[in-house]
C-alpha cells in the first residue's frame, strides 16, 4: 500500500523535473562530432581523395561489409577504383576508422538512414565521399609516404633528403 | 644429433646445422634477415641475435649471431635474454630509420617479412628526427616494380640473382649509406628467374608488376594449391584469385620438385586465364547457346558411337583425356601430337620404365655432381630445371670445403673455397645456351653430331656399347674426358630431349646412363617433355595424331580436346581432318584457328577453374585444385565428356584406376574430395579474407549461397579446418606472426626438408630393367649445297601456347629470326643482322630478318620454335635459303 502511494508521488515529482526526451524527428539531438554514425570517405586538404585503398578497413570489419578495388592513376597514386559499404550489414563499430592510416574513412554523427528496400541501403564511393576533410583537417598521407606521384617528387616528403646519388663513391 | 640447451631445456639438434635453423625448426620464433633457408648464412643483417652462453656456470654470456653459429652439442644459449630481445629491437629501429611511411600504399604489406619481425622484436616507434635517405626507382621491365627506399641492405636479392641464378645485371651499387640494389640503368631484368625476387627480398623493394595491375592483398585471395601447367617440369604453385579474376601466382614448396624458386613464364604466364580471348559461351554453329542446350548437343551429336574421332591434348588433365578416350574408344583416340615428336615421347616414356637409370626430380638435379646435356637449351625448354642444373656445378668443389670442415651453411666462407672452381658439366647442343657459363666442355653440333657424341660417351664407359663407327679422333678425346668425369662422379647425371627432334640425341642419353648404371653409380637420366602433360597422355596410351587423317570422313565426328591442331599438323593436313568430317566439336579455353573451326565450340574450365592430374617429366603425378568456381556457361572438359555415372573427379579417377593399370596411382596424388581435416573440408580462403558481405552487394543486396565444390576436399570459402592439410591441399602458406611467404618454415618437418604433411605428388615410373643399348646410331652431320637444316630453337617466351596470352609475357616474346652462323650468313651475301632472308616453310615463301649465332654449326639454320607460320613442320627439314635483293 505504502510503496503504491511513493510511487504515485515519485511520478507526480517527475512532471515537475527537466525534460530529456526530444520531440524527434521534429526535433533534432546534438550529437558529438565522434559519435558513430554514417561513414563517410574525406578529402585531404588538397581536394584530392584520401583513401589510398590499403584494404585495412575492410579488414577489420566483424561484418566485412566494406569492399573494395585498388588501382592506380598514371603517376602511381593508389585510390579505390570502387568502394561498397554494405550498411544493411554495418553495426557503426567505428574499428574501420581506427584502422584506417589516411583518416580517409570517418563515421559521422548522421544515422538517418533507414530505407524500406536494403537494396538502398548498399552505398558506392559516389556516395560516401564527401568533399572535404572531416573530423581531421591537415593530414596528407601522400605528404609523408615515400611513394612518388604526380606534384611530389622523390625526396619530397615530409622529412626527406633528396635522392642518393648512387655514382657517389666517397664515404 | 646432439644436444642443446636453449632458455635451459634441452634439445635435440644435429651439429651440421647452425643455430638459426635449429632454434626455427623446432618452431621459435626468431626474427632473421639475410639468411634464406636455399641461399644459407651470410651473417649481414645482425638481426638473428641471440646469447650463448660457455656453460652452466656462465650467467653473462656473449651475444651471437645465431646463423653463423654452428649447433654443437651441448651448446647452452638464450633467446629471451634481455641482452638479446634489446639487440634485436635495436637492428630493426636502424634498418627503419630511413623506412618510408610505405605500407598502405605497398604491395609487400599485409605479407611482408619486415613488418612481420618488426612486430617480433616489438619495434613501433620511430625515435630518430633525422631525414630519412631516399632513391630513385629503376623500370625493370614487365614483371617486377621496384621502390628502392623500402631496401633494408639485406643482400638477399643480389645474392639469389648472382650467385644462385647466375644473372649479372642486377648488382649492388654505392657505397655505405647508400648502397643500391638495381641494374646499372633501366631495363629488362635478363634472368628468367628474376620473378623470384618477388619472394627473396624481404621488403617491398622488388614487387609483383603483374599484380599490380589488379592488386588484392594476400589476406583477400582466394588460394589453391595448383601446378604450372607451361612447361613438362610440373612445378607447384599457389594461384590467387579474387572476384573471379586470377591475380597471380606464387611459389608453393615441394622440397623434392621447385623447392623455393619458380622461373619467370610459370610466374607471369598466369594471366592468360583472364584473356579476353577466352571462350565463355558455348556455340552451335557460331551462334552462342546455354550450358544446357550445349549439353544436350553434345549428347545428341556423340550417341552415334562408331564415327566418333577423339584428339587428346598433352596440356589437358589425364582426366580429360581419360574421358574423351573413354567416349570415342581406345582404337579412335588420339595424342593430338604429331607422330614425329609422338614417338619421341613414348620413347622417352619407354627408355625411363625398361632401362635402369632413374628420372630424378629436380631436387636430386641440384645434387648431381657431373652433368652431361645432350640436345637441349634447357633453359628455355624446361626452365626451372636450369636454375637446378646451375646449383649441380657446385657439388664437387663444397666437398673441398667439407674436406678444410667449413660447415656447408656458412654461404660466403664456402665460396671463399669454392672460388670459381667448378664441378664436371658439359653440355652438347647446335648453339650457345643460358649454362654455357658454367659448363666445362660445350660441344656445338647438329643434332646428328649431338648424338653421336652422347654414342661415344657411352661407349667410352662401357666397350659394350656400340663403338660409333668413323669417329674423328678429336670427338673420341673430348668422348673420354666426358666418359671419366662421369664414371668419377657419385650421383652423375644425363640430361636430354624432345627439342632436337632427334631420336638418335635420346638414345644416345639412354645409352650413356645405362653404360653409366653398368659401371656402378645409380646414374640419373633427365628427359624433358615438350608439355605439362606430354607423359601423362603417352602413359594413358594414344595413336598419333597424323593417323586420324586417314579416319576422318564425310560421316566422322572429331572431338578435339583442348588442342590447336594447326599448331601441330601442316595447313593442308589439319584442314582435311576437320574439314572432311561431318562435325567438329571443340573443347578449348581460348579462341584459336581450330575453335573456329568447331561447329559445337564447348568452353573448357582453365587449370585455374577446374582440377585434374598432370604427369611431369619427372613421371610425377600432381594433382591441380580450381581456385575459383567457373562461370556459369563453363565445364571442366572431363565434366562436357562424361559419362552418366560420373559425379565427381573421384568417380573419374576411380574408373581411370581400373581401366589403366599403369596409372592405378594417380589416385593418390592428393586425397579424395571425402577427405576432412578434423571433419571439415580445407578452406581456400585466409580466415582474414574480407568483404563477404559487400562484394556482390551492388548486383543484390542478398547474400548468396557460398558455391560448393564436389571435386575436392577444399573448400570455396573461410569455412573449414585451419590445420595443416596434407601437402597436395595446402592452400597457401600462413602462420601466426608470419605473414609472408617465409611462414612455409613452420609448415617443414625441418628447415628445408619435406612439408610435415608430405610433399604432393607420385612417381609413377620406376626403372624396372637393363633395357637395351640404342644401336642405330647416324652418320656424321654433312652440310649441302645451298640448302640448310633447319632446327626450331625453343624461347622461354613465346614458344608455350597459353602464356603467350599473359600480357607481360607477350611483351618479351621472341621477334621472328631466321638464325645462321656468321660464315654461313657471309656466305649470302649477308652484311648485317636484320637482312632479310627468304625460306620456304608451311608451303609458302617466308621473309625473315637474318640473326647471327656465331656458335650454329655451318650448313645449320635456325627458327624460333613457335613461329605461326611454321608450325606443323616436321623439323629438323632441309630448307633453301635466300637473301631477298
Ligand atoms: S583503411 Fe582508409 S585508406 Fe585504407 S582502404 Fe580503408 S578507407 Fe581507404
Ligand atoms: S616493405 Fe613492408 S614495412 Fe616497408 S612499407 Fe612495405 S609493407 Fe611496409
Ligand atoms: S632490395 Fe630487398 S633483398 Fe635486396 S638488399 Fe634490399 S631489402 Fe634486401
Ligand atoms: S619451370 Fe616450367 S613448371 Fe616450373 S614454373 Fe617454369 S614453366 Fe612452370
Ligand atoms: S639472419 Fe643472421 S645475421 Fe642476418
Amino acid at each position: 500500500m505504502l510503496s503504491v502511494i511513493r510511487t504515485i508521488w515519485n511520478v507526480f515529482l517527475h512532471s515537475f523535473r527537466r525534460r530529456v526526451t526530444i520531440q524527434y524527428p521534429d526535433e533534432k539531438p546534438y550529437l558529438t562530432p565522434r559519435t558513430r554514425g554514417r561513414i563517410i570517405l574525406s578529402r585531404d586538404p588538397d581536394g584530392g581523395e584520401r583513401c589510398v585503398a590499403c584494404h585495412l578497413c575492410s579488414a577489420v570489419c566483424p561484418v566485412d561489409c566494406i569492399a573494395l578495388q585498388a588501382t592506380e592513376d598514371e603517376n602511381g597514386r593508389r585510390y579505390p577504383e570502387f568502394f561498397r559499404i554494405n550498411f544493411s550489414r554495418c553495426i557503426f563499430c567505428g574499428l574501420c576508422e581506427d584502422a584506417c592510416p589516411t583518416y580517409a574513412i570517418q563515421l559521422t554523427p548522421d544515422f538517418e538512414m533507414s530505407e524500406h528496400n536494403r537494396q538502398n541501403l548498399v552505398y558506392e564511393k559516389q556516395d560516401l565521399l564527401i568533399s572535404g576533410p572531416g573530423k581531421y583537417t591537415g593530414y596528407n598521407f601522400w605528404r609523408v609516404s615515400g611513394v612518388q606521384i604526380e606534384g611530389k617528387d622523390k625526396g619530397e616528403a615530409e622529412n626527406e633528403a633528396p635522392p642518393t646519388d648512387v655514382y657517389r663513391l666517397t664515404p | 644429433m646432439g644436444t642443446i640447451y636453449i632458455d635451459g631445456k634441452p634439445y635435440e639438434a644435429d651439429p651440421q646445422n647452425n643455430l638459426l635453423h635449429v632454434c626455427l625448426s623446432l618452431g621459435f620464433d626468431l626474427p632473421y634477415f639475410c639468411w634464406h633457408p636455399a641461399l644459407n648464412s651470410v651473417g649481414a643483417c645482425r638481426q638473428c641475435a641471440i646469447k650463448q652462453f660457455k656453460g652452466e656456470q656462465d650467467k653473462k654470456g656473449k651475444l651471437v649471431m645465431a646463423c653463423m653459429t654452428p649447433a654443437s652439442p651441448d651448446t647452452r644459449i638464450s633467446l629471451l635474454d634481455p641482452d638479446a630481445v634489446a639487440f634485436r629491437a635495436g637492428i630493426i629501429e636502424g634498418m627503419m630509420l630511413s623506412h618510408p611511411h610505405d605500407c598502405p600504399v605497398c604491395d609487400e604489406g599485409g605479407e611482408c617479412h619486415l613488418q612481420d619481425m618488426t612486430v617480433m622484436t616489438g619495434h613501433d616507434y620511430r625515435r630518430a628526427e633525422f631525414q630519412k635517405r631516399t632513391f630513385r626507382n629503376q623500370d625493370l621491365g614487365p614483371f617486377l616494380n621496384h621502390e628502392m627506399n623500402r631496401c633494408i641492405q639485406c643482400y638477399r636479392c643480389v645474392r639469389f640473382y648472382r650467385q644462385y641464378a647466375g644473372g649479372k645485371d642486377l648488382n649492388a651499387f654505392s657505397i655505405n649509406n647508400t648502397v643500391y640494389f638495381g641494374r646499372n640503368e633501366d631495363g629488362v631484368l635478363e634472368n628468367e628467374f628474376a620473378g623470384n625476387l618477388v619472394e627473396v627480398c624481404p621488403t617491398g623493394v622488388f614487387t609483383d608488376r603483374t599484380l599490380k595491375q589488379h592488386y588484392t592483398r594476400k589476406w583477400d585471395l582466394r588460394m589453391a594449391p595448383s601446378v604450372c601447367g607451361h612447361c613438362g617440369v610440373g612445378c607447384n604453385v599457389t594461384l590467387g584469385e579474387r572476384y573471379s579474376l586470377l591475380r597471380r601466382v606464387v611459389n608453393r614448396f615441394n622440397s623434392e620438385v621447385n623447392g623455393y624458386f619458380l622461373c619467370d613464364r610459370g610466374r607471369f604466364a598466369y594471366e592468360f586465364v583472364n584473356s579476353p580471348n577466352r571462350i565463355r559461351t558455348p556455340q552451335l554453329d557460331g551462334e552462342a547457346i546455354s550450358g544446357e542446350a550445349a549439353e544436350w548437343e553434345f549428347q545428341n551429336l556423340t550417341s552415334s558411337r562408331d564415327r566418333l574421332i577423339g584428339i587428346g591434348s598433352p596440356r589437358a588433365s589425364l582426366e580429360a583425356n581419360f574421358a574423351l578416350r573413354q567416349l570415342v574408344g581406345a582404337d579412335r583416340f588420339f595424342a593430338g601430337v604429331e607422330s614425329k615428336e609422338w614417338t619421341l615421347i613414348t620413347t622417352m616414356i619407354d627408355i625411363l620404365k625398361r632401362g635402369p637409370a632413374r628420372s630424378p626430380a629436380l631436387n636430386e638435379i641440384e645434387h648431381s655432381d657431373a652433368v652431361l646435356i645432350l640436345g637441349e637449351d634447357v633453359t628455355n625448354s624446361a626452365p626451372r630445371m636450369a636454375l637446378s642444373l646451375r646449383q649441380s656445378v657446385r657439388q664437387q668443389p663444397m666437398e673441398i670445403a667439407k674436406k678444410l670442415q667449413v660447415p656447408l651453411w656458412m654461404d660466403d666462407a664456402v665460396r671463399e673455397v669454392v672460388q670459381d672452381q667448378r664441378g664436371p658439366f658439359f653440355i652438347s647442343a647446335p648453339f650457345a645456351t643460358r649454362l654455357d657459363d658454367i659448363a666445362a666442355i660445350t660441344y656445338r653440333a647438329a643434332p646428328d653430331d649431338a648424338a653421336r657424341l652422347g654414342f661415344a660417351v657411352a661407349h667410352e664407359i662401357d666397350a659394350n656399347a656400340p663403338p660409333v663407327p668413323g669417329l674423328h679422333e678429336k670427338m673420341r678425346a673430348m668422348a673420354r674426358v666426358i666418359a671419366d668425369a662421369l664414371k668419377k662422379a657419385k650421383r652423375p647425371l644425363v640430361v636430354s630431349g624432345p627439342s632436337c627432334r632427334s631420336l638418335a640425341v635420346v638414345e644416345s642419353a639412354a645409352n650413356v646412363a645405362k653404360a653409366l648404371c653398368g659401371f656402378s653409380q645409380p646414374a640419373m637420366l633427365g628427359l624433358l617433355t615438350p608439355e605439362c602433360n606430354s607423359f601423362g597422355l603417352a602413359l594413358l596410351g594414344a595413336h598419333a595424331l597424323d593417323e586420324a587423317v586417314a579416319l576422318t570422313g564425310k560421316d566422322a565426328t572429331v572431338i578435339v580436346l583442348e588442342n590447336d591442331l594447326y599448331r601441330r599438323l601442316p595447313l593442308e593436313k589439319a584442314d582435311a581432318l576437320l574439314g572432311s568430317a561431318a562435325r567438329v566439336i571443340v573443347l578449348e579455353h581460348l579462341s584459336n584457328t581450330t575453335s573456329a573451326r568447331a561447329s559445337l565450340l564447348l568452353p573448357a574450365a582453365t587449370i585455374a577453374e577446374s582440377d585434374g592430374t598432370l604427369v611431369s617429366n619427372e613421371g610425377r603425378a600432381q594433382r591441380y585444385f580450381s581456385v575459383f568456381p567457373h562461370q556459369a556457361e563453363v565445364r571442366e572438359s572431363w565434366r562436357w565428356l562424361r559419362k552418366p555415372q560420373w559425379s565427381s573427379l573421384d568417380d573419374v579417377l576411380s574408373d581411370l584406376a581400373k581401366e589403366v593399370p599403369q596409372l592405378a596411382a594417380v589416385v593418390n596424388a592428393a586425397p579424395s574430395s571425402k577427405f576432412r581435416v578434423d571433419g571439415a573440408k580445407v578452406p581456400r580462403e585466409p580466415h582474414r579474407a574480407s568483404g563477404r558481405t559487400a562484394m556482390t552487394a551492388n548486383l543484390t543486396v542478398v547474400e548468396p549461397k557460398p558455391p560448393v565444390d564436389p571435386d575436392s576436399a577444399l573448400s570455396y570459402t573461410m569455412e573449414g579446418a585451419p590445420l595443416q592439410p596434407p601437402g597436395a591441399l595446402q592452400p597457401f602458406f600462413w602462420s601466426p606472426g608470419w605473414n609472408s611467404i617465409q611462414s612455409v618454415n613452420k609448415f617443414q618437418s625441418e628447415i628445408g626438408a619435406s612439408l610435415r604433411t608430405g610433399d604432393p605428388g607420385v612417381r609413377l615410373i620406376k626403372p624396372s630393367g637393363k633395357g637395351e643399348y640404342f644401336t642405330q646410331i647416324p652418320s656424321h652431320f654433312v652440310r649441302r649445297e645451298r640448302e640448310w637444316l633447319v632446327i626450331p630453337i625453343e624461347h622461354i617466351f613465346g614458344t608455350e601456347e597459353l602464356s603467350q596470352h599473359a600480357p607481360a609475357i607477350a611483351t618479351l616474346a621472341f621477334k621472328p629470326y631466321l638464325a645462321l652462323n656468321a660464315s654461313d650468313a657471309g656466305s649470302l651475301g649477308l652484311a648485317n643482322e636484320g637482312e632479310e632472308l627468304e625460306i620456304e616453310l608451311g608451303g609458302a615463301k617466308h621473309r625473315l630478318p637474318a640473326k647471327i649465332l656465331p656458335d650454329l654449326p655451318a650448313g645449320v639454320a635456325g627458327i624460333p620454335n613457335g613461329l605461326d607460320f611454321a608450325f606443323g613442320e616436321v623439323f629438323p627439314t632441309w630448307r633453301r635459303i635466300e637473301r631477298v635483293s
